[in-house]
């Protein structure tokens, strides 16, 4: 079966599976989604009370969580939708232009 | 053992699936494929099939049924005519690209407008580049045993794709004729059992459907495809010989008939081939040598088939049914004109569009293109190579 990470931008034709179908979970791990983003979320440490709320409404998983603490943005992922921003009830978050 | 029925173009498709007892229908009414769900309804409330048969609210999600349905590991049939089809224009290039190996019944109809629910093959020619396999018959015949090899085709490993089985509305769908049936069981072993490798549902094995192809993937895909459809020329070859050897009716891309020896020739699809074969007859009795070629596979085109057996004719009409509005003629005359032009040695090739609406294509209308191409062969003049026949003025 072929894997994901073996298909590529120099892959010829013949390589690709039919239908482009994807046979394993989690690819997107292998890819930057997050380069259409125009606006960016900034996330400050010190307002943020580690509620966790933001995480499990972001869309794209680009919010990642080590031992119960989330950590800053994945921005290979995120693609700038401002959900976390709206969910947090902290205003520990907020969206900008990149690196603003 | 075989047995003669009378059935119509429609009940024999829906006798066919009855025989096929695919997982899922994408159920929606459209004239006049309308009775091939309503046959097909009675036989599911009869149990005499395992069908789980859905009734949408349009074209748009019977289509989008049969893709989900197939995508989960199903096999998925569906019916439809004219606006029907134009309505799941969108998921015909999806089913395609996809590759999964949906089967539709397209009885064939005009497209409006005027609104009209007569034959011509407007919704299916329009189809033509979606990427599925088209497959036409001239009778009720040849719409129940291209039906039978509509699976064994798109579903072969090599091809996976939709396949398209064609039959022109009214004139076939509606009218009975006694044809000959296989056993419920031959059907069953001929067809088989689908089991694809790969399938949502297949839990040990987590699947992706239809991802985002950035431009980098995109072209390798479609690629993938087009050689797909070249791969079915095989499919379609095998599965016809196959279907031969079960019931004596075997199948190519085309009938050639009396075309051997044929100088002059005409081109067509579907049920109007009955009627040229009468005319090529009646010629032929007065010692004229004609011919007819009848396509029964469009997609994928037999280009160089097509090319070898016509190339040796002083003259041939190619006959649209459908108007393709390009001011030049129609899908099949710029196809079987574009197979001709690497030939050495090519006849004189006009094209005609006719039939459109349901309008009718008599023995005297095709005794009138063989005495243009007569014109054509003893002058060596095309003359016009867009024409239309039948309408008044």
């Amino acid at each position: 079966m072929k894997k994901a990470e073996n298909i590529h931008e120099t892959s010829v034709w013949q390589e690709l599976t039919p239908g482009c179908e994807i046979y394993e979970p989690g690819t997107a791990y292998q890819f930057s989604t997050g380069e259409w983003r125009t606006v960016t979320p900034a996330w400050n440490p010190d307002k943020c009370k580690q509620c966790l709320l933001c995480t499990p409404y972001c869309p794209d998983s680009a919010i990642p969580v080590r031992d119960g603490r989330r950590d800053d943005f994945d921005f290979d992922h995120c693609k700038g939708c401002g959900v976390c921003v709206k969910v947090c009830p902290f205003k520990a978050i907020r969206l900008g232009k990149e690196g603003a | 053992m075989a047995k003669r029925d009378r059935l119509s173009g429609n009940e024999a498709v829906a006798y066919a699936m009855r025989q096929i007892d695919p997982d899922v229908m994408g159920a929606f009414p459209i004239t006049p494929s309308t009775e091939i769900p309503q046959y097909f309804a009675q036989y599911v409330a009869d149990g005499l099939v395992h069908t789980e048969y859905v009734t949408v609210e349009s074209e748009h999600s019977s289509m989008s049924t049969c893709i989900g349905a197939e995508a989960a590991g199903a096999r998925a049939v569906t019916a439809t005519s004219s606006c029907g089809l134009a309505l799941m224009w969108e998921l015909l290039y999806v089913a395609a690209s996809y590759r999964l190996p949906v089967t539709l019944a397209c009885v064939n109809r005009a497209l409006t407008g005027p609104i009209n629910i007569n034959n011509d093959h407007s919704d299916s020619m329009g189809a033509r580049d979606t990427g599925w396999i088209q497959i036409y018959a001239e009778n009720n015949q040849e719409a129940y045993d291209n039906y039978l090899q509509a699976m064994p085709i798109g579903e072969n490993p090599a091809v996976r794709l939709p396949v398209m089985v064609c039959q022109d509305g009214f004139i076939t769908s509606h009218a009975v004729e006694n044809i000959e049936l296989c056993e419920d069981a031959e059907v069953k072993a001929f067809v088989g059992e689908y089991h694809p490798e790969h399938y949502l549902l297949k839990h040990e094995n987590p699947l992706a459907v239809g991802p985002y192809g950035i431009s980098p993937y995109y072209m390798e895909a479609k690629v993938g495809q087009a050689e797909a459809m070249k791969a079915a020329k095989q499919a379609i070859l095998d599965v016809g010989r196959r279907f031969g050897e079960m019931t004596g009716r075997s199948y190519g891309f085309f009938e050639a008939y009396r075309l051997e020896d044929a100088e002059l020739a005409v081109v067509l699809i579907g049920s109007s081939a009955g009627t040229a074969r009468a005319c090529v007859d009646a010629l032929r009795e007065q010692g004229r040598k004609a011919g007819m070629l009848k396509l029964r596979v469009f997609r994928p085109f037999p280009f160089e088939e097509i090319a070898a057996a016509l190339s040796h004719c002083k003259a041939i009409a190619i006959l649209d049914k459908c108007e393709s509005f390009s001011a030049a003629g129609g899908p099949l005359g710029a196809e079987v004109r574009a197979a001709l032009y690497g030939c050495k040695e090519r006849p004189i090739a006009v094209n005609y569009v006719y039939g459109l609406g349901g309008r009718d294509f008599r023995v005297e209308d095709c005794e009138t293109i063989f005495h243009a191409l007569e014109e054509c062969a003893a002058t060596g003049e095309t003359g016009a190579p867009y024409r239309h026949i039948g309408q008044r003025g």
